[in-house]
């Protein structure tokens, strides 16, 4: 099994942690992970995107163009990924300042009200995990209990009380990922 | 609503209370909100086109965040390598001394790598003018300590804070340059304030004025923050600022008319 | 004990390595995109964890004379940089090239010349192999392809530096040291005591004890005769290196009618390129040098008699390639294909160049 992700959004939204916790996960199930973010001083507050790849065998290119998974968060991400998923792969997408829908018909799409609803949870820093849990549900790639180890080794000891509202939102996420379209 | 202007009428030319100098380029300024570069920069190009300089100057840009002066200052300019601003400045001027030539260069910049070049420039006499920005840490490579970081102060390579006893002691270079022959006025200012945005700009004029008098080297601190490298907001930061930093780099004259002002 | 794995980005895994493997002294000065090494040192307190020394030094010219001080001694140093730090290290690499001083160096390449970019690159490939600063060298060159090897370039680097008497650099770039895989750390070696640095380096300058004769580490001898003979022990230090110190990995290439030679950043492109090739039924393999000085020219000169074309993929305007055509002596067509200013070349692009310059051409 190969999964080649690519996780974008703006700065901030906690992509590049998403994708740590995705990988770390990975390593807690004995897999082989990458996790290449785009650098550079375009991130101050600009868009910030991390590729992420878990795979059973030795990983190749930590780079790509064509993507199995895309998990996109704003529109300029929408509008540049879109196009770069396989036929047949995944996009998920939060509908939050989304003015272009995705409109593929040969990959599966899913959306994930994960801003609205961490709002609602009270809880906005943990929005990132709520899609997290939407793209868990889709694409089962890790068992819960090797994202929650992911979770305490990806945090800093002294982020590790935040874990259980980590855990309720990725479960929140489980339950209010939405089908769009079927491959 | 009637008394309330709209955008239209806003930037017709009989309402405009204040004007962009002709001497930035309309590039949008790439600097976090806030910080203290892009008001140095404008004031050093209202300057150069108050004084009517704008077609025999020729400024120098460092390796910092401010690398990309040359996009915004509308003047002929060269880019130094890390440090070497001032030996660039040595040999425009040196080579054109009716030019007026400055430096734009970071504390890192002007305080650590380049620390030779300053000093010999300064000691060498050279009518250039240097406009030190001190925000007390690395701003373009993500929050390094600098020479100038201050004692206990946080940064990406001070994470429990300055240490003096392993990493030494802030450098008060402006202090240091002042001691030198070579150099006849040195000055620390601001820019936070109008007021001190005001005093600066006077330093400035001064010191293009004293360059083609032939009496050496001219040498204006501007102690700046770093909000984004002192993880604080713009406001949060001018007030650490004041709080932190004036106290450790006090503002004012240090050298006039080539002698140490008694303090 | 049960292996430790952890997820990090190849400059922390190289810091992390830099620990483990019993360094005595770091000396780095800030610059992107390696800035992380010094970071997660200074985060690790390694003063207290092992007693290493790291110090921010105010240039690159500084650190690389630390390492020269330190290498002196007899002790484990490094520093890292990028580019333009490494260009203002040259003299000092020279230097300790000429006093055979060992010593670890990392390079994580950004496109230049000059200031450039901050993006990866490859394109510091004949700085790091042919020498770089002044005089009749060479240095030992690692080019890790993996966050993994990132991390045992640390220790591979130390024994080839203390064995050889040399500097070692290690030639990453960007995209290895700002990307993150999982890293198997091994257990903490030990920092050797003095007595330890007496005994296994007798040359160290720790003080004359026990009436011994003075040690002295220069590179200078103003007697001709006397510098020649130091130039040619120099030489055949590196015939030495070059026959029995060449690493490589062959992938693919048994059945293989074509071969891409990358390393690095362009060896992992290069990998799925391989994928996406032998789908559209191209035979072709990698063959990745994993030094690039000592380069793997035996091992190239036996492939090129088997293939019927080499494209060689580096990020740069084609430096590798240089060495290639020396390897293959003209007995197979050579290409290059690269990308320059910061920009990595996407696994289709090379399929692309490979039927282009190499199958059709
Ligand atoms: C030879 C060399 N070493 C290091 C760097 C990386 N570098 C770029 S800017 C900078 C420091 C900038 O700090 P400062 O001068 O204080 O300017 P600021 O960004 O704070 O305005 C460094 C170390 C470089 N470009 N060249
Ligand atoms: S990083 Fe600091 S110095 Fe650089 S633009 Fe932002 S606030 Fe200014
Ligand atoms: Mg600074």
């Amino acid at each position: 099994m190969t999964e080649e992700i690519i996780i974008a959004g703006f700065g901030g939204q906690g992509v590049l942690s998403m994708g740590k916790i995705l990988a770390y996960s990975g390593i807690m199930q004995d897999q082989e992970v990458s996790w290449m973010p785009s650098y550079g001083p375009e991130m101050r507050g600009g868009t910030a995107n991390v590729t992420v790849i878990l795979s059973d065998d030795r990983i190749s290119s930590p780079i790509l163009t064509e993507y199995d998974s895309a998990i996109i968060l704003n529109q300029q991400s929408m509008d540049k990924f879109e196009p770069m998923v396989k036929p047949g792969g995944l996009l998920l997408y939060d509908p939050n300042g989304i003015t272009r829908h995705p409109e593929r018909k040969d990959i599966k799409i899913c959306k994930i009200e994960a801003s609205k609803e961490a709002a609602n949870m009270g809880l906005r820093k943990i929005f990132n995990m709520i899609v997290l849990g939407g793209y868990l549900k889709v694409k089962p790639l890790v068992e819960m209990e090797n994202v929650i180890k992911g979770l305490k080794k990806s945090l800093p000891e002294r982020y590790h009380h935040m874990i259980p509202d980590n855990e309720k939102a990725i479960t929140r996420g489980l339950e209010i990922v939405e089908e769009v379209h079927a491959a | 609503m009637e008394d309330t202007l709209v955008k239209s009428e806003i930037i017709k030319p009989e309402n405009r209370v204040y004007k962009k100098t002709d001497l930035m380029t309309e590039k949008v300024l790439s600097y976090c909100p806030g910080c203290g570069h892009g008001t140095a920069h404008r004031i050093i190009m209202e300057v150069i086109e108050e004084m009517g300089l704008t077609e025999d100057t020729i400024g120098i840009a460092p390796v910092g965040c401010s690398v990309l002066a040359y996009e915004f200052m509308n003047v002929d300019m060269q880019q130094a390598a890390h440090g070497r601003a001032p030996a660039l400045a040595t040999a425009v001027k040196r080579l054109m001394p009716h030019k007026t030539v400055f430096t734009y260069q970071g504390d890192g910049d002007l305080a650590a790598i380049g620390t030779a070049e300053t000093i010999h420039a300064a000691n060498r006499g050279e009518r250039i003018t240097i406009i030190f920005i001190n925000n007390g840490i690395y701003g373009m490579t993500g929050g390094q300590m600098a020479p100038t970081t201050l004692p206990g102060m946080k940064s990406s390579t001070s994470p429990y804070g300055r240490d003096l006893d392993m990493m030494g002691h802030p450098l008060k270079i402006t202090e240091l340059v002042a001691q030198l022959p070579g150099t006849h006025y040195v000055t620390r200012q601001a820019v936070h304030t109008p007021s001190n945005v005001r005093k600066t700009k006077k330093a400035i004029r001064k010191a293009f004025e004293l360059q083609h008098q032939n009496v050496g080297m001219t040498f204006i601190e501007i102690v700046s923050n770093c909000n984004s490298g002192w993880k604080m907001t713009p406001v949060q930061a001018n007030k650490w600022m004041v709080d932190n930093m004036f106290p450790f780099y006090p503002l004012g004259d240090i050298k006039v008319d080539g002698k140490m002002v008694e303090g | 004990m049960e292996k430790e794995l952890r997820l990090m980005k190849g400059n922390e895994a190289f810091a992390e390595a830099a620990i483990r493997a019993g360094t005595d002294g770091y000396f780095g000065y800030p610059i992107t995109p390696q800035s992380e090494v010094m970071e997660y040192l200074m985060a690790e307190k390694p003063h207290e964890r092992t007693g290493m020394v790291v110090l921010q030094a105010e240039s690159e010219v500084a650190s690389i004379n630390m390492l020269y001080g330190g290498a002196g001694c007899g002790k484990k140093v490094m520093t890292s940089s990028s580019s333009p730090g490494i260009s203002l290290m040259q003299e000092g690499i020279s230097y300790m090239a000429g006093a055979e001083l060992p010593c670890v160096i990392l390079n994580v390449v950004r496109g230049g010349p000059g200031l450039g970019t901050i993006q990866p690159s490859q394109s510091d490939y004949s700085q790091s192999t042919k020498g770089g600063g002044h005089g009749d060298y060479r240095l030992i060159t690692l080019a890790p392809s993996s966050v993994q090897e990132m991390y045992d370039s640390v220790k591979l680097g130390y024994e080839l530096a203390f064995k050889y008497r040399n500097p070692v650099l290690v030639l990453s770039d960007g995209a290895i040291g700002q990307m993150m895989e999982k890293v198997e750390i091994d257990a903490q070696v030990e920092r050797l005591s003095e007595e330890q640095i007496r005994e296994q380096h007798p040359w160290a300058t720790l003080g004359r004890h026990n009436g011994r004769e003075r040690n002295i580490i220069t590179s200078l001898d103003l007697d001709p005769a006397r510098q020649e003979r130091h130039n040619e022990a120099l030489q055949r230090k590196y015939k030495e290196v070059e026959e029995k110190e060449v690493r490589y990995e062959k992938i693919n290439c048994d059945d293989a009618d074509y071969i891409f030679v990358a390393y690095g950043t362009s060896a992992r492109i290069c990998q799925k390129s391989m994928q996406l090739a032998r789908e559209k039924g191209i035979k072709v393999g990698l063959f990745r040098p994993i030094t690039l000085f000592p380069f793997p020219k035996k091992e190239l000169h036996e492939m090129a008699g088997q293939v019927k074309g080499i494209l060689s993929v580096e990020m740069s305007a084609g430096q590798m390639i240089e060495d290639i055509l020396l390897a293959v002596e003209g007995k197979v067509k050579v290409e290059h294909y690269g990308r320059m200013g910061g920009i990595i070349p996407a696994p289709g692009e090379v399929v692309d160049a490979l039927e282009q310059k190499i199958v059709k051409g």
